[in-house]
């Protein structure tokens, strides 16, 4: 099923296929331009909302700046909402920075992680032989189809057994392995062929100087793609973060954007500010790395 | 034999690399996710508090079954799948068609449609329930603009049909109200978020048909919808159905976005099965109550996949 997918590229396009004008035609490309600007049109909103004052937020005033309005854009919006956040008393800075921190430390520790452990264990499921490992692979990909309510309760009871519970490692560790990502770089590793092993066996090299001196160099683009998907992973996340922190300053972004909403959403205009700084780190990936982006989720898919 | 023993000792140091790479990885999953299992099943069968007081056994299954809200949450949860699997798939197949054939600004439109997908639940959703307010949200902001009535979109647990009855002036049953409102304004911001993500596989799966097959029927005198009814819906069927599956299953762990809107208001509106367990975990603290509705969530969604595989999945072509 998931291999189904899992074969397919997008880059090729079906030759003789030019474009004829047609009323048909012409109707197709019209719906395409709506429903495109359709899926931006929220995030339009949400930055020039984030540049409005609170009175042209309340009047619905939809352009407030030249040329229909004479409003100057309200760049410290921004700032203001990082101050109305709150304070951090346990670091001595704004709660936003400690949220940001915080998500920071959090995903990159997701990505760093699951990269080496991922990485380590498709080598051995790709290229070792090694007694029992089927089983080992069809137990991994049952772990994948099952839903995360059904661990959420006794995973909360062992941070709290554990007590991880509130902090860095509870965040953390639970994380460190994608499935996904070892599913990925298994296909990837595969693809590399035998006759370079043997080839470095005769040169002296074991499996792991291979590994490291020749498969992970030669997977590069495949590593691109997994430390993304994490990444993306890591920064949505938002179930476990909340239920397993306590304190504000053990938020991370998600959790801090909804506690604010809850709090102080009335004043849009700074929820808006708020929001656009939590996506527009993901954009500013997504628009680096795009091409990786896709065939990763062409892989993968599923988004909680 | 010197040599068979150098090839073993080589066997057995491979092995013991081999088991000691998957380590890290087969201990994390073990512990945070196959032992929490039977751990999880374990606290279901227990008066949890703190710790299990007692074995009570099968009384958190049963309670589950007998309580009315949880399968309301089960029907909301039953609902707004059925609202938002038919909704995005048949769009998203649409639009991945309609991008197939028209080359112009082709990667543009495509990156455009695919950017809900990866940006934050929440920051969207935060946006989204803006976008959905009563007073200065865009989309009443846009009816009025129009000379339209505002609606109450996330805050209106009343069912469509009877809102659009009572327009005309019509009561209707109880059984004809529809979904509510708040779940539809629900199932709109998924299918927003996910319906680039469908395009793209949809996308991925039509650029592997074969052209020939189209030339070639094309030949014959097949058009238009006769070249989508036995050539693309056919070759695209284990595209379909994989998609199907996995939007099943999403709209049954759906949680993140409707938390943020709605946290399962207005009255219960949009209290899917998984923000019922969420709340009975971390409102009330009922530990082995909500594992056992997990459990039975579980069940369900099992049923499901396996119903759509022995039904949908026989329909499936395989090349």
């Amino acid at each position: 099923m998931i291999g189904a997918a899992a074969q397919e590229t997008t880059t090729a396009r079906r030759p003789g296929q030019s474009a004829r004008l047609s009323v048909g035609g012409v109707l197709m490309q019209i719906a395409i331009v709506l429903a495109a600007l359709m899926a931006v049109a929220p995030f339009a909103f949400m930055v020039t909302t984030s540049f409005k004052t609170y009175a042209s937020v309340i009047n619905n005033v939809i352009w407030p700046w030249f040329p229909l309005g004479s409003e100057v854009p309200q760049l410290g919006n921004f700032w203001e909402a990082i101050t109305t956040v709150g304070w951090d008393s346990q670091w001595g800075i704004y709660l936003f920075f400690r949220y940001l921190a915080n998500s920071l430390i959090v995903a990159g520790c997701i990505v760093a992680g699951s990269l080496i452990t991922s990485t380590l264990a498709a080598y051995a499921l790709a290229r070792m032989d090694l007694p029992g490992k089927q089983v080992l692979f069809v137990l991994v990909l049952v772990t994948m189809m099952m839903p995360e309510d059904l661990t959420i309760v006794p995973k909360l009871v062992m941070m709290f057994n554990l007590r991880w519970y509130n902090t860095y490692l509870g965040l953390i560790v639970p994380s460190l392995v994608s499935v996904f990502s070892i599913f990925l770089l298994r296909q990837f590793f595969m693809q590399i062929p035998r006759d370079l092993f043997e080839a470095a066996l005769i040169d002296g090299m074991g499996h792991l100087r291979f590994l490291i001196s020749v498969v992970v160099p030669l997977s590069k683009p495949a590593l691109l793609t997994v430390g993304l998907l994490n990444f993306i992973w890591a920064w949505d996340a938002f179930k476990w973060p909340l239920l397993v922190t306590r304190d504000s300053s053990m938020r991370v972004l998600g959790v801090g954007l909804q506690q604010f909403m809850q709090g102080q959403g009335t004043q849009v205009h700074l929820l808006m500010a708020f929001a656009a700084m939590v996506i527009v780190p993901v954009l500013v990936l997504y628009f680096l790395a795009q091409k990786q982006f896709r065939e990763g989720i062409l892989n993968t898919g599923l988004k909680g | 034999m010197p040599g068979l023993r150098r090839l073993v000792s080589r066997k057995v140091k491979e092995r013991t690399l081999g088991y000691a790479l998957l380590a890290p990885a087969v201990l994390i999953v073990g512990v945070f996710e196959l032992f929490p299992l039977f751990y999880g099943f374990y606290i279901s069968l227990c008066d949890w508090r703190l710790g299990c007081q007692a074995i009570v056994g099968a009384d958190n299954y049963l309670r589950g079954l007998q309580d009315p809200e949880m399968w309301y949450s089960l029907l909301v949860t039953a609902t707004y799948s059925l609202i938002t699997v038919p909704v995005q798939l048949g769009l998203g197949f649409l639009i991945a068609v309609m991008l197939f054939q028209r080359a112009r600004g082709h990667e543009l439109f495509r990156t455009m449609m695919f950017l809900p997908y990866i940006t934050s639940t929440v920051a969207s959703a935060a946006v989204w329930s803006y976008i959905y307010s009563p007073d200065n949200g865009l989309l009443n902001t846009v009816l009025r603009g129009i000379g339209l009535p505002g609606l109450r979109w996330l805050g209106e647990p009343a069912g469509v049909f009877a809102l659009m009855a009572q327009n005309v002036g019509v009561t209707l049953p109880g059984w004809a109200h529809g979904p509510s409102m708040a779940l539809v304004s629900v199932s709109i911001y998924t299918t927003w978020v996910f319906i680039g993500y469908d395009i793209t596989i949809f996308l991925a799966g039509l650029v592997n048909i074969n052209a020939e097959l189209y030339e070639a029927a094309k030949v014959d005198g097949a058009r238009g919808w006769n070249l989508l009814r036995h050539i693309t819906f056919p070759l695209m069927s284990p595209t379909i159905f994989f998609l199907l599956v996995v939007t099943v299953i999403g709209t049954f762990k759906a949680f993140n976005h409707i938390f943020v809107m709605t946290g399962g208001g207005p009255s219960d509106a949009t209290q899917t099965a998984s923000i019922l367990i969420f709340q009975q975990l971390y409102a009330f603290n009922r530990y082995g109550y909500a594992a056992a509705l997990a459990f039975i969530l579980f069940t369900v969604i099992l049923t499901l996949t396996l119903l759509q595989n022995y039904f949908a999945g026989r329909r499936v072509v395989y090349e």
